[in-house]
């Protein structure tokens, strides 16, 4: 029907500038209530050689309506969850409860100094205590730190605890033998990255055609007398449980190491397989992945590491315990120091706290039933979109997936359309690409997962488009090649931006004074 | 679905799990809860955080500033909270273009030339800092003054246990409470870096500029740290004294004190280490139309690309909070940040001048401070402060026996614009009955 009215503009702001080109000098966002007490001059306080004396120059004046636009414009360039399906491969990308994001919010959280006194910190501590009773029993792994603030930080707090083991099992001589970290080569570059911190040389173990941990390699490389340990994700980053994980360890340990488990997959495992039932000695958990903790753009996560009895000596400092107070008072949640063989600190405080709060809530809203049924959801959708893509997109593993599948551009490459132009076509149909080129074992790699929190008909509508895009590669490959065609900007050129970095806002040249003002 | 896909029950999917892995019981955790019930548990827990209403001088690496309304209105939109690490750009300019924003303020603040997208903390940004001095100068003694944070210095020491550098630690001055300059006289042709906290753990203002000159003319690198940001909207910048990295917990930027985290690691240094800095950093790029749009970028320093060979392990940072700070300091900007920082060093200055009347109580240092300082006591701390929360229901300052046993009688006081003279009196007339 027409309206007789014509849209002027879409919803997208196609021009926003930055805030310092928007800035005008006198504006303000802010207020604040008068000085309230008596003031003396600036100088008697801090000597003017300390003092700042350039003013702030630069930095923006604007009016706050001037800042909520400037960001809700900003805002609708971002693709998000809770616009669709956002099927990034190894990143979980699951619905974010808003529930969780009230819970984070209470004032008798939010407000809390990390340093307040034990006694008036009690609900506080009881979260972290809580929180990890039930990570404990989702794990089947007895120690636990939340200390780690993301995963990288909870794999460099895992290896170097199994360092610390090392070091006190077999003293400083016998550990310095032991410097090698087994590495699968399907691995996230963040294990070799976090292994190298701790000291190790990083070995890599291949692959096998199946898509899982070569065990003859690893029967070699095990055999020197040299491996402190094996990092291994588990699904691992191709979607496949290593299903010889028991044997697997079982040759990591007769070699004298021990086995890190990097959790970033445990979306497709909680209330179905428990790590600690595999043999693993320690594992960090992704709060932000698998516990449904927001991304928020890159950040903040939170990166549990949970271990063995035998490891847990090592943990950070402090660690939360329960104790009573008398025989039958109430618990009492206290802070401790006293572990004389502990890596030490990772973080100040506790950890990205606001993060245990929200996956406590996640847990607690799920409950037993609900956490399994959301790794059924997880391992059935990834399923069906395996299904809905074979007939299309090359399959390089036969066996079937968990949690998230790898396919690639193969059949498509043969018409010079590879998995970058796939992934920006996809843009054009509404969805989020896939994780691409990675595993970097898998040429063209498309690493698809599609997480709980997305329904039939949108999976439907993903196979569809992912259907249509590889029709389009045949009959008409420029439509992909330049893709995408709806988005604000298109591809930029990033090796440009490599070559020449501008990093950072610079006001533009004064035109020359006559007068120097110094 | 199931049949669809040719599998025949759900139990079927799990094939690929050996048996005798499988978890046949069920998990031990308690049954689902509703909303109301949630809220009401979590509201029942958040209330036995009784310090969490109190009136509050607590300090020492958490501050409690004002946020304006909207950084949480903003930082709650679902474009940018339920986004990830913005890998395709053209569907991530509202991330990017905030980094970009959030790289030139903290540059800016700092008075350096680069800023990278965020670190954990400020503690972890400083072991990052630690571990860059090492690569850009390839020597590997580190001379920390001891009166850094000493969370701090305990994360660093964690960091570099295995990475072949030794920590070193050099005293303060117990008159003034500053690093004096000759405390670093052990510097040598190994030395890489000096590393300083500027307002210092005690409150106390560090001779930065002093002491720029004499780290370089060794040679080695200058890291100034910082966990009250807000102290840049008074104080020269480190950049401006001759500082090579500068680490700053941002967390007084508009973040909540939220019992410890999630808050943001500044990182920034100089141009010339574009290519050593760890974390990720946000560039300015072109499509091919010629129009400006921002993409991740100096990817080859990361972990994803160089593996073992990265400069840091570090992937997920701490996005929505760097966004949060953004935020802030857009809506405070150039006068909002100084106003803040005045009335912090105004209240502060007031509340140590009617606290050193108190018959019994001294400021132990000399230096000049911002809006933190140490006050001695005639008895032991602890249980004084633990008399003056119960009693008068003020946070008046942390104990400084709860760091290093050798200082029973000594506490940290912090004032920032968010204590009203009114307050500040109470806690004044709190303290003088008990000393």
């Amino acid at each position: 029907m027409d309206s007789g009215i014509s849209k002027v503009t879409t919803h997208i702001s196609h021009n926003e500038q930055l805030i310092f080109e928007r800035s005008q000098p006198g504006r303000a966002g802010f207020s604040l209530p008068p000085l309230d007490v008596d003031e003396i001059p600036l100088d008697e306080i801090v000597p003017r050689e300390f003092q700042r004396e350039d003013n702030l120059a630069g930095m923006p004046e604007v009016t706050e309506v001037d800042v909520v636009r400037h960001f809700t414009r900003m805002s609708s360039w971002n693709y998000s969850i809770d616009q669709g399906m956002y099927p990034l491969g190894s990143c979980t990308m699951k619905y974010n409860s808003r529930l969780n994001e009230k819970v984070a919010r209470i004032a008798g959280f939010a407000n809390l100094h990390p340093l307040a006194a034990e006694a008036e910190s009690q609900g506080a501590l009881q979260v972290i205590y809580e929180l990890q009773q039930h990570l404990r029993e989702i794990t089947g792994l007895p120690g636990i730190s939340l200390q780690p603030a993301a995963g990288a930080h909870g794999e460099m707090t895992g290896i170097l605890i199994i360092r610390a083991f090392i070091d006190a099992r077999d003293g400083k001589e016998g550990s310095a033998k032991r410097r090698i970290m087994l590495i699968p080569d399907s691995a996230h570059g963040t294990n070799p990255a976090s292994a190298h911190l701790s000291g190790f040389t990083v070995q890599t173990i291949r692959s096998t055609n199946e898509g899982l941990t070569d065990l003859e390699h690893l029967r070699e490389l095990c055999a020197h007398g040299d491996v402190a340990g094996l990092m291994l994700t588990n699904p691992n980053t191709l979607g496949l449980f290593e299903r010889n994980i028991k044997e697997i360890c079982r040759r990591v340990h007769d070699a004298g190491g021990l086995v890190y488990m990097d959790g970033a997959n445990m979306n497709a495992l909680v209330g179905v397989a428990r790590p600690g039932d595999m043999g693993v000695d320690v594992i960090h958990l992704n709060l932000h992945k698998t516990f449904s903790t927001p991304h928020g753009g890159g950040g903040p996560g939170s990166g549990p590491c949970c271990c063995t009895k035998e490891l847990e000596p090592f943990l950070p400092v402090p660690r939360i315990v329960r104790t009573r107070s008398g025989s039958d008072g109430p618990d009492v949640f206290k802070l401790d120091f006293d572990y004389p063989q502990s890596i030490g600190r990772v973080k100040a405080f506790f950890g990205n706290y606001g993060m245990m709060l929200r996956a406590l809530a996640y847990i607690l809203t799920h409950g037993y039933d609900g956490l399994r049924e959301a790794t059924e959801a997880a391992v059935l959708n990834a399923r069906y979109i395996t299904h809905g893509l074979t007939s299309d997109y090359e399959k390089p593993f036969a066996a079937p997936p968990m949690h998230e599948v790898v396919f690639t551009d193969k059949r498509q490459a043969r018409k010079s359309v590879h998995t970058l132009d796939i992934a920006k076509r996809l843009i054009d149909y509404g969805f989020h690409p896939p994780t691409i080129y990675f595993p970097l074992i898998v040429s063209g790699a498309m690493l698809i997962e599609p997480t709980e929190s997305v329904g039939r008909q949108e999976l439907d509508q993903f196979i569809e488009a992912m259907r249509s895009i590889a029709r389009e590669a045949v009959d008409n490959p420029e439509l992909v090649l330049n893709a995408p065609h709806t988005t604000r900007i298109g591809r930029l050129d990033e090796a440009a931006a490599a070559r020449k970095p501008v990093l950072r806002w610079k006001p533009a040249a004064p035109p020359r004074m006559a007068t120097s003002d110094r | 679905m199931l049949r669809q896909i040719g599998v025949a029950s759900i139990e079927n999917l799990f094939d690929s799990i050996p048996e005798d892995l499988r978890l046949l019981k069920r998990l031990d955790v308690p049954a689902a809860l509703s909303e109301i019930e949630l809220l009401k548990r979590f509201g029942d827990m958040g209330a036995r955080n009784t310090a969490a209403s109190r009136v509050s001088f607590l300090g020492a690496g958490a501050y409690s500033h004002y946020v304006p309304t909207v950084v949480d209105h903003l930082i709650s939109r679902s474009e940018f909270f339920t986004a990830y690490t913005p890998y395709q750009p053209e569907i991530s300019q509202g991330t990017l273009q905030s980094i970009f924003e959030f790289q030139t303020l903290i540059c800016q603040l700092t008075g350096m030339e680069i800023a990278n997208a965020s670190m954990y903390d400020g503690s972890t940004a400083l072991a990052e800092a630690v571990l860059m001095a090492e690569r850009v100068s390839k020597r590997s003694k580190m001379i920390a003054s001891s009166a850094i944070h000493p969370q701090y210095l305990e994360v660093a020491q964690t960091y570099v246990q295995h990475a072949g550098i030794e920590l070193q630690h050099a005293p303060f001055d117990f008159v003034t409470g500053q690093t004096p300059i000759s405390a670093f006289d052990s510097m040598d042709a190994q030395t890489a870096a000096v590393v300083v906290q500027s307002p210092n753990f005690f409150g106390c203002i560090e001779d930065l500029q002093a002491l720029s000159e004499k780290v370089h003319a060794n040679g080695a690198l200058l890291i100034v740290a910082i966990s009250e940001a807000m102290s840049l909207g008074l104080l020269r910048s480190p950049g401006s004294c001759g500082a090579d990295i500068v680490v700053a917990e941002g967390q007084s930027f508009g973040v909540p004190v939220s019992f410890g985290g999630p808050y943001v690691g500044l990182f920034a240094t100089r141009d010339k280490y574009s290519r050593q800095i760890p974390g990720r950093l946000v560039g300015e790029a072109y499509d091919k139309q010629g129009r400006r749009g921002f993409v991740l970028t100096l990817a080859t320093r990361e972990q994803h690309i160089r593996r073992e060979k990265a400069t840091s392990n570090i992937c997920t940072n701490e996005g929505l909070i760097a966004l949060a700070a953004t935020i802030y300091l857009e809506t405070m900007g150039r006068r909002g940040v100084q106003e803040v920082a005045h009335q912090c060093a105004q209240k502060a200055h007031y509340a140590a001048r009617e606290i050193a009347k108190l018959e019994g109580l001294s400021l132990p240092f000399s230096a000049p401070f911002f809006n933190e300082f140490v006050v001695r006591a005639p008895v032991e701390a602890l249980p004084l402060l633990e008399r003056l929360a119960n009693e008068k229901g003020i946070d008046g300052g942390i104990a400084l026996s709860r760091f290093d046993s050798n200082r029973p009688n000594d506490f940290l006081v912090c004032v920032t614009e968010t204590n009203t003279r009114e307050q500040i009196d109470a806690l004044v007339d709190g303290l003088r009955p008990l000393t």
